[in-house]
């Protein structure tokens, strides 16, 4: 059984094709191990004796045929619970299914469980889930990092063959770092958000946890396009090439000082797993150079600022009305909205939905949200610039290795502080794409764990991001698994 | 009605027409008026998780059709927006509409700038149970949400109107305008056309806008018109006292006529709008925009403007046959069955006796085939038959007892054709003159006006079929008083 798990979701798709494989004997596996987990990176599992099954009969010329994905609890399934990781949605059905998932399961994939999540996609460490937290599967005393740290440790701990999330500031990358797996955020527009809920709508966007790279492609390769449902989806050009490169030669790597060796509470263990990774790109006949990204460093707070400023009003469905927790008693209307929201959010939901309220209102929209606009602008044309000498951009994923669970919460600057390294390419909405780059002992001592490098590319250069990425993971050679039975 | 005096009202009005497209603004649900509630639904409209709007591209074609009747400049990218508030009739916690840069702006229909055009989506009905009509006091609220997502213009003019009277003209004028295009059903009483009034006073000549109060839920010409003339009383009446006008929100209550100030929490919203993030700015191609400029019909104040210099038709029968797209429709197919009869004189038959006999006889009097009534019209012209009897076809034609449907019949039938033969009306005159000896004396000795009675009774032996002025004629020229 083992054997199995440890396929990757293209090889167990080939296997399955030429008959070495039993589709049915792949999805048990997987089925049982995420039955037993003890991570709490599920919500909802399919149960694989159910009447469901509807994934089972899969179609011909399937390129997922057969392969379990496990997917954020924040995409609707028709009629399976999706519940944002909020307390707000517990035993909401969604009437409809998300385009992503839709086109997974169109592609002979199979949902094998919702994964936890903090509450709408609002956190850094799982922590902020109305569903507990989820456990890191290297060392269950910390965090798998968040949003999407159900569907990390899922991946990591050999639950799921796949995953899904959303990344809006790093919730795909950042995770897949802590977890030691490969995380991909697509360009803006990549995949369609329909059926996705949003936390910050002109930044979300859909991502694969996958145990490689070639693994990536493959689901990105299934899921992009243009939705007539989103009107801001427009696909990928050329779609997705499988990567393939194994070298280097004549690309350009730029090192953005402002996120690497400036980044704020960079580890010594991460700054030299990093170095270690700039090696191997030049060892593969890759130019390395620094480059700058001047506003690189107010991508944060630019970001807290437009983050929960769509939130605000992206959250504000939840009112008791029409589906979800209604806080009972005969209250009036402003008195139902009050309590229904109060005891339905948590407090990280809690805290964006005034920060963004308070930035919009009149009388300080220009001085916050039009001032963190411009920045976002910079931002832009900060990497516009970059790409104008490099083709990729590569810094840390996490200043950090996992922290400990507890350690950041008492701290929103701290917790947000996770996010360094990955907001300004969210800003940005190009391509970007974690991997892991090794193990390195947090500061101040303790066990090894993932260290992630990021890499980053121009807006719908996916492929090429791919190929890249591929050639530096055959180097790295990172082959280490989180001890299953630690803690 | 009108301005109380010694002041000069500024009106400015903001009116939501409903397109009549065949689904929402935002999503596949169809429109709907009157049935059950809650069927035409979707995640879309519900504002389900992870649902996203999509732009009804005829949407955009009709509120085209719309800025450029009002002669508006299109934006070439306008921006839609998020406008917060939390109330049930919003499901998204927002209204998704347009802010800095709309549709279209800067037009004028006229003489009345327009402001802004802009699209966005209509709220969901509301029903409170209770006594009061109103959220307050209500033992429960219930939600229909098939109106939710209509798509919505909404026009907004300068304060360019100064008159009760004058403002509902205009509305009425741009209603005209709209239902031309064929973009909405524009009625007032199902909501398809709303119209909120912005009313201020000053100073006749001063140069500073008084403080405006807005007036919402007129949802008829003549409550807009009273609504409106109340207000500036008020107004009036708050300045004479000594007080100051408060910058605040009325609502009409077309039972009573009152205009009742709305609860500040009702109205003093901080919208934070902000950019909708789910929608791309809305770029008309030039296809779309020759399109809708290709598909507008002549509109009324050009109709209004083409009548008057065209035909010489005075501008009151101008702009009742161009304001009212009926009779217009009425009028041009005269214009085109009426070889030979001047326009201006159709003109006068179809504002005047035909739109008189149609009073008259209400909703069940029949119709007159515009053929038919030009026939009437050339009947008097060629004097062959009276301006009177005329007036007596039209009413047999419109009368819903009588069963002739022909002017012709009618004529025969009523024996109305006029008296021609002139030996005849010599004799019937000298008959006439010889009745009234008074009156033929006065003539004589050099007064013209008292050639009454003699006309009279002409007239009563002819039944009205005579001409009236070959009869004047004959008596002067019989009385040497030509």
């Amino acid at each position: 059984m083992t054997d199995v798990l440890e396929l990757t979701a293209a090889q167990a798709a080939r296997q399955i094709e030429a008959g070495e494989l039993g589709a049915d004997e792949y999805l048990d596996a997987y089925a049982e191990a995420a039955a037993g987990e003890e991570l709490n990176a599920y919500l909802w599992r399919e149960d694989p004796n159910g009447g469901r099954g509807g994934g089972r009969d899969r179609p011909a010329d399937a390129p997922l045929g057969g392969v379990p994905v496990a997917v954020k609890d924040l995409f609707c399934t028709e009629d399976v619970p999706t519940t944002a990781g909020s307390r707000i949605l517990e035993g909401y059905r969604p009437p409809y299914t998300a385009t992503a998932v839709r086109k997974l399961t169109d592609a002979g994939a199979l949902v094998l469980g919702k994964t936890n999540l903090d509450e709408f996609g609002m956190g850094s460490s799982n922590e902020n889930s109305g569903y507990g937290p989820v456990l890191n599967p290297w060392d269950r005393r910390r965090v798998p990092g968040g949003s999407s740290g159900g569907s990390a440790a899922a991946v990591a701990a050999r639950l799921a063959p796949c995953a899904i999330g959303t990344d809006t500031g790093g919730s795909v990358r950042q995770p897949a770092s802590l977890c030691g797996i490969v995380g991909l955020k697509p360009t803006y527009g990549a995949i369609s958000r329909q059926g996705m809920i949003a936390f910050a709508s002109s930044l979300d966007q859909c991502g694969t946890l996958t145990r490689d790279v070639a693994d990536a492609a493959l689901l990105l390769r299934a899921m992009e396009g243009r939705d007539r449902c989103d009107s801001t989806s427009v696909g990928i050009e050329g779609g997705v090439e499988l990567p393939s490169r194994e070298d280097l030669e004549g690309l350009r790597f730029g090192v953005p000082r402002e996120l690497s060796a400036d980044a704020e509470g960079l580890e010594a263990g991460v700054s030299a797993a990093f170095e270690r990774a700039l090696g191997l790109i030049r060892e593969l006949g890759g130019e390395v150079d620094e480059c700058e990204l001047p506003h690189a460093a107010h991508g944060l707070s630019a970001y807290y600022v437009l983050a929960p400023a769509e939130a605000s009003a992206n959250l504000a469905r939840y009112d008791g009305v029409r589906f979800g927790l209604r806080a009972d008693g005969d209250a009036d209307l402003l008195n139902m909205y009050e309590r229904t929201r109060d005891a339905g959010f948590g407090a990280e939901v809690k805290r964006r939905i005034m920060l963004g309220t308070y930035a919009l209102s009149s009388g300080y929209y220009e001085a916050y949200y039009g001032r963190a606009q411009r920045v976002r602008t910079r931002i832009v044309e900060d990497f516009a610039g970059a790409f104008g000498r490099f083709d990729y951009l590569v810094t840390p994923t996490s200043p950090t290795v996992a922290f400990e669970l507890g350690a950041r919460t008492d701290s929103p600057l701290a917790m947000y502080l996770s996010d360094y390294c990955t907001v300004p390419m969210s800003l940005a909405g190009i391509p970007t794409i974690s991997i892991p780059a090794g193990l390195a002992e947090p500061d101040g001592g303790g066990p090894e764990l993932p260290v992630g490098l990021q890499i980053a590319a121009p807006a719908f250069a996916e492929s090429r991001l791919l190929d890249a990425a591929h050639a530096i993971e055959g180097a790295i050679g990172f082959d280490a698994t989180p001890g299953l039975g630690g803690g | 009605m009108s301005v109380p005096s010694g002041y000069e009202a500024v009106i400015g009005l903001e009116i939501h027409v409903q397109l009549s497209t065949q689904t929402k603004m935002f999503c596949g649900c169809a429109l709907s008026f009157g049935d059950q509630p809650n069927v035409h639904t979707c995640p879309v409209c519900l504002a389900h998780p992870g649902t996203l709007p999509v732009v009804n591209e005829r949407a955009v074609r009709y509120a085209l059709q719309i800025a450029l009747a009002l002669g508006c400049e299109v934006a070439p990218r306008s921006i839609f927006h998020r406008k917060n508030y939390f109330y049930p009739d919003s499901p998204k916690g927002y209204q998704i509409s347009q802010y800095d840069i709309p549709l279209a702006a800067n037009g004028s229909l006229a003489g009345v700038r327009i402001h802004r055009v802009h699209l966005e989506e209509d709220a969901a009905k509301m029903v409170h149970l209770g006594e009061s009509g109103r959220i307050h006091g209500s033992a429960a609220s219930l939600v229909d949400f098939n109106r939710g997502g209509t798509p919505l213009v909404e026009i907004v003019t300068e304060p360019d109107l100064h008159d009760p009277g004058e403002a509902r003209q205009w509305a009425q004028l741009l209603r005209t305008t709209v239902e031309q295009l064929g973009v909405s059903d524009v009625n007032m009483e199902e909501g398809s056309l709303r119209c909120d009034a912005n009313v201020s006073i000053r100073p006749p000549g001063a140069e500073e806008l008084g403080t405006k109060t807005e007036l919402k839920n007129m949802n008829s010409f003549r409550f807009l018109e009273r609504g409106i003339a109340a207000e500036l009383e008020r107004q009036a009446s708050v300045l004479e006292a000594g007080g100051e006008v408060a910058q605040e929100t009325f609502h009409f209550d077309p039972r009573t006529g009152s205009l009742t100030p709305l609860r500040s929490k009702e109205y003093a919203h901080d919208y934070r709008y902000l950019p909708e993030p789910d929608l791309v700015p809305l770029a008309p191609t030039e296809q779309m925009l020759r399109e809708a400029r290709e598909a507008l019909p002549e509109l009324p104040d050009q109709r209004r403007r083409r009548y008057e210099a065209e035909f010489g038709v005075p501008e009151v029968t101008a702009r009742q046959l161009a304001f009212d797209a009926e009779l217009g429709t009425y009028f041009e197919g005269a214009l085109e069955a009426g070889d030979g009869v001047e326009p201006s004189v159709i003109a006068n038959w179809v504002t005047g006796d035909l739109a008189a006999a149609r009073r008259h006889f209400g909703a069940d009097g029949r119709e007159v085939a515009p053929a038919h009534l030009v026939a009437v019209a050339r009947m008097v012209v060629e004097k062959r038959i009276t301006h009177a009897s005329g007036r007596e076809v039209l009413d047999a034609l419109v009368d819903p007892g009588s069963s002739i449907g022909d002017p012709e019949e009618v004529v025969e039938s009523r024996q109305l054709a006029a008296v021609s033969d002139s030996s005849e009306l010599e004799a019937i005159v000298e008959r006439a003159i010889e009745a009234e000896p008074a009156a033929a004396e006065k003539v004589r000795s050099g007064n013209p006006k008292a050639i009454g009675p003699i006309v009279g009774a002409v007239m009563r032996e002819t039944k009205g079929r005579a001409d009236g002025g070959e009869v004047t004629r004959l008596i002067r020229e019989k009385l040497g008083a030509a």
